[in-house]
């Protein structure tokens, strides 16, 4: 596998992370590990005790694990949309984050199922799925979806990854035997044959086809298993485009802010510049409108016409003594604040543009929490003669536990890809840099 | 230690006493009363309904632990009662949250105090619509949005109409749960506290004993009775004849004290399902709280401080003032 000149320094550059797992990244390891020996402690306990240690109770039946499937897997998602849409449209600007997007995608659809397993009252008999299977299951659908974006989002990104294993491979790196065996196996052989470079390309094409398709049919089919009951709040006809877009939108917050975290760590500047951060943001804004439009449009259709339930819920959210202040923050934070300060020049910069993408991505998680709580708090039938404590959700500290440890796995997995692999992939690499850009940015 | 089996014995024995005591009364009289037998009296005495509707007292060695009703395959079970079609009428204004139903249902079922499989709820349609008290168990609907939304076929529509669910493949994800516009299921969020002697019966859907950690349950119409052609225990005890059972396609209910036609009762009290509007077509009727034979506050008065304090909220209904909103 032949590199030009600017590629070979860009891979040149990036040769240290991947031949070194240093003392910063064992550093966080140890502690993303911490965070999940605690989490599995709590795992533990709810198997041993049951689901009654969580805050789930009869009328609210699904909590912050819900919360962070819908979350987790929004974000898969919003990487094969993002990457899928970089790669067909031959973006070349694009190139040095289609990676971070397909590691989002992958590393995402693995921690978002588990919190479907943590949910469910009986994991053990989870074979069930597929031995006595309920096609007109919506919950069915969503596990063919998954199932089926998973291995696409492996193949999606190992077809990416093949020209630059190639180059590990060849490369001589200082790195242990095994790791040298796993490129070498990975790389399935490729030399940069006419012929192979055919054949990927091809079937690079074709995932980016499939996957574009294929994400939006799963986050759609994920909000049918709201929009198909009669809840208000959730049966819906707008809930599929809606998570659609909300699982893009939140996506694109995560690049933003793991492109600015790797551009210090990694110091990479130089690949990921402030034009990125511009143009992500241009999109973040886009989505950020039609975000805002969807909600609008949800909540005020609800309020105008003002049916029993929905403007219970409606009430449940806006009031300050119940979800008022939560319901603000998601749609000020996730929304108003994000367009803002993309929209001012003064504030345009890598800095804000990725703080408020953090706070956007926080505010997006909150707004999945307020869809899914308040509404199974509106019952159709007052709730009443039932208990004190199954009136109202609070998550317990096992819930969080368990949350916390989500996040972890998931930036553990960041941490030990990107150690694998450059963060910034090195073949098919264009010098998209303006003279101006050459001049300032020049590393080292 | 063997004090702690003395005393499990005893619970054990507790129990089996309460269970007896149930079937008997739910059965009317068929007193299950060995006299002729030797055994030592218990010294512990059961109130029993004798055939002539007189309270008796009786020791509970001289009782007959009467089984549990019959158990059927999975696959029966799944099928249903060939040739019915079951149905149920509530009477509105007979209820005054006297709460013998949920008394009687926890007992048949063994569910524990608090985890009912009915409820009584109060409710009042309008502002100036009168209060009434309102029985909801499962409505095992005709187009059950629970059964359309479990991936694993564990809860089921029969042929008889009922809706029932299979503790043992239930995965308990909860989705009929979240998809029951009436809130009719419940969780077993723990390991459910059973009697010894009946966590190791066999399980059957028409039964629903022995509980299920992780799984959900709700109300079965008790098909176990069915098939034994007795009513079941929510409406036996209802001391207001409330509750009618029975079979659509034989066009009979009956509550216990009188057998009259399911068509003629509902057309002649002007039957209505809950939330007709929401589509899922209950076979569960309401007979509307016209001339209501109770006082409505009377349900909340009498009712103890424990179940006062669930309608907390709510007592403004009973008020004379008018509801702020």
């Amino acid at each position: 596998m032949e590199l030009n000149s600017y590629q070979k320094e860009a891979f040149d550059y990036q040769r240290k992370n991947i031949e070194k797992y240093g003392g910063r990244a064992w550093g966080w390891t140890i502690f993303y590990g911490l965070c999940i020996l605690v989490g599995l402690y709590a795992l533990y306990l709810q198997i041993a005790k049951g689901h009654g240690i969580t805050g789930m109770r009869d009328n609210v039946v699904w909590g912050l694990f819900i919360v962070n499937f819908i979350f987790f897997i929004g974000l898969s998602y919003a990487g094969a949309i993002i990457a899928g849409l970089l790669h067909l449209f031959k973006v070349k600007w694009g190139k040095p984050i289609i990676r971070l997007a397909q590691f989002m995608t992958l590393i995402s659809v693995i921690v978002g199922p588990i919190f479907i397993l943590l949910c469910v009252g009986r994991f053990d008999r989870m074979h069930h799925l597929f031995i006595y299977p309920r096609i007109q299951s919506p919950l069915t659908w969503d596990v063919m979806a998954v199932v089926t974006f998973f291995t696409g989002s492996v193949l999606f990104l190992w077809l990416a990854l093949i020209k630059d294993l190639s180059v590990y491979r060849d490369a001589g790196l200082n790195i242990p035997k095994w790791k040298q065996k796993v490129y070498k196996f990975l790389a399935l052989g490729y030399r940069g044959a006419a012929s192979q470079k055919r054949h990927l390309i091809i079937s690079q094409n074709l995932m980016a086809v499939i996957m574009i398709p294929l994400a939006i049919m799963v986050a759609s089919i994920l909000s049918w298993i709201f929009g198909m009951t009669l809840r208000p709040g959730w049966h819906s006809t707008i809930f599929g485009p809606y998570f659609v877009l909300g699982a893009v939108y939140s996506g694109c917050g995560v690049l933003i802010v793991a492109m600015w975290f790797y551009r210090k760590l990694y110091k990479l500047d130089y690949y990921f510049t402030d034009t990125h951060f511009k143009y992500l943001g241009y999109i973040m804004l886009v989505l950020a409108a039609g975000y805002g439009y969807f909600t609008f449009s949800e909540y005020f259709t609800d309020w105008f016409a003002s049916e029993k339930w929905d403007s219970e819920l409606i009430h449940k959210l806006f009031s300050t003594s119940e979800y008022g202040w939560w319901t603000m923050f998601a749609n000020v934070a996730g929304i108003a604040l994000p367009i803002l300060v993309v929209a001012i020049p003064a504030t345009r910069k890598p800095g804000p543009i990725s703080l408020v993408a953090f706070v956007m991505v926080i505010a997006m998680w909150v707004k999945r929490y307020l869809i899914i709580v308040p509404t199974l708090e509106t019952t159709l039938l007052p709730m009443q003669d039932t208990r004190a404590n199954y009136v109202k959700y609070s998550a317990t500290w096992p819930e969080w536990a368990l949350t916390i440890a989500g996040i972890a796995t998931f930036l553990l997995f960041f941490t030990v890809m990107s150690k694998f692999v450059t963060v910034v992939p090195v073949s098919g690499l264009e010098d998209t840099h303006t003279e101006h850009e050459k001049h300032v940015l020049h590393h080292d | 230690m063997k004090q702690e089996e003395t005393i499990d014995k005893s619970r054990r024995d507790f129990l089996k006493t309460a269970a007896i005591a149930t079937v008997a009364t739910a059965t009317c009289g068929s007193l299950a009363c060995s006299c002729s037998s030797k055994k030592a009296p218990a010294g512990d005495k059961v109130k029993l309904l004798s055939p002539t509707g007189e309270i008796v007292e009786i020791d509970s060695a001289y009782l007959n632990h009467q089984e549990h009703m019959s158990i059927v395959s999975k696959l029966e079970a799944r099928e249903g009662i060939a040739g019915k079609k079951f149905v149920m009428v509530v009477d509105l204004s007979q209820c005054k949250n006297a709460r013998s139903c949920i008394a009687a249902c926890q007992k048949w079922h063994y569910r524990p105090k608090e985890q009912e499989w009915l409820t009584v709820k109060l409710l009042k349609d309008s502002d100036k619509a009168a209060p009434y008290w309102f029985p909801k168990q499962c409505f095992h609907c005709d187009n059950p949005p629970c059964v359309k939304v479990c991936p694993v076929d564990a809860t089921f529509k029969r042929q008889d109409g009922l809706v029932l669910i299979d503790n043992d493949r239930c995965i308990g994800c909860k989705f009929c749960m979240a998809a029951c516009p009436y809130s009719t299921r419940v969780f077993n969020w723990d390991e459910p506290e059973l009697p010894m002697d009946i966590r190791d019966l066999a399980y059957s859907p028409e039964t629903g004993i022995p509980a299920k950690v992780g799984t959900v349950e709700k109300c079965d119409f008790c098909p176990d009775r069915a098939r034994e052609g007795l009513l079941p225990p929510c409406v036996e005890a209802c001391p207001n004849g409330v509750f009618y059972f029975g079979d659509e396609n034989e066009d009979t209910v009956s509550n216990g004290l009188e057998t009259v036609s399911f068509t003629k009762l509902i057309t002649d009290r002007a039957g209505y399902r809950y939330m007709e509007e929401l589509g899922t077509k209950p076979r569960v009727y309401y007979l509307p709280p016209k001339d209501r034979a109770f006082p409505v506050e009377k349900g909340y008065q009498d009712a103890d401080s424990a179940i006062q304090e669930r309608f907390k909220e709510y007592k403004d209904i009973l008020g004379k003032k008018e509801s702020a909103e």
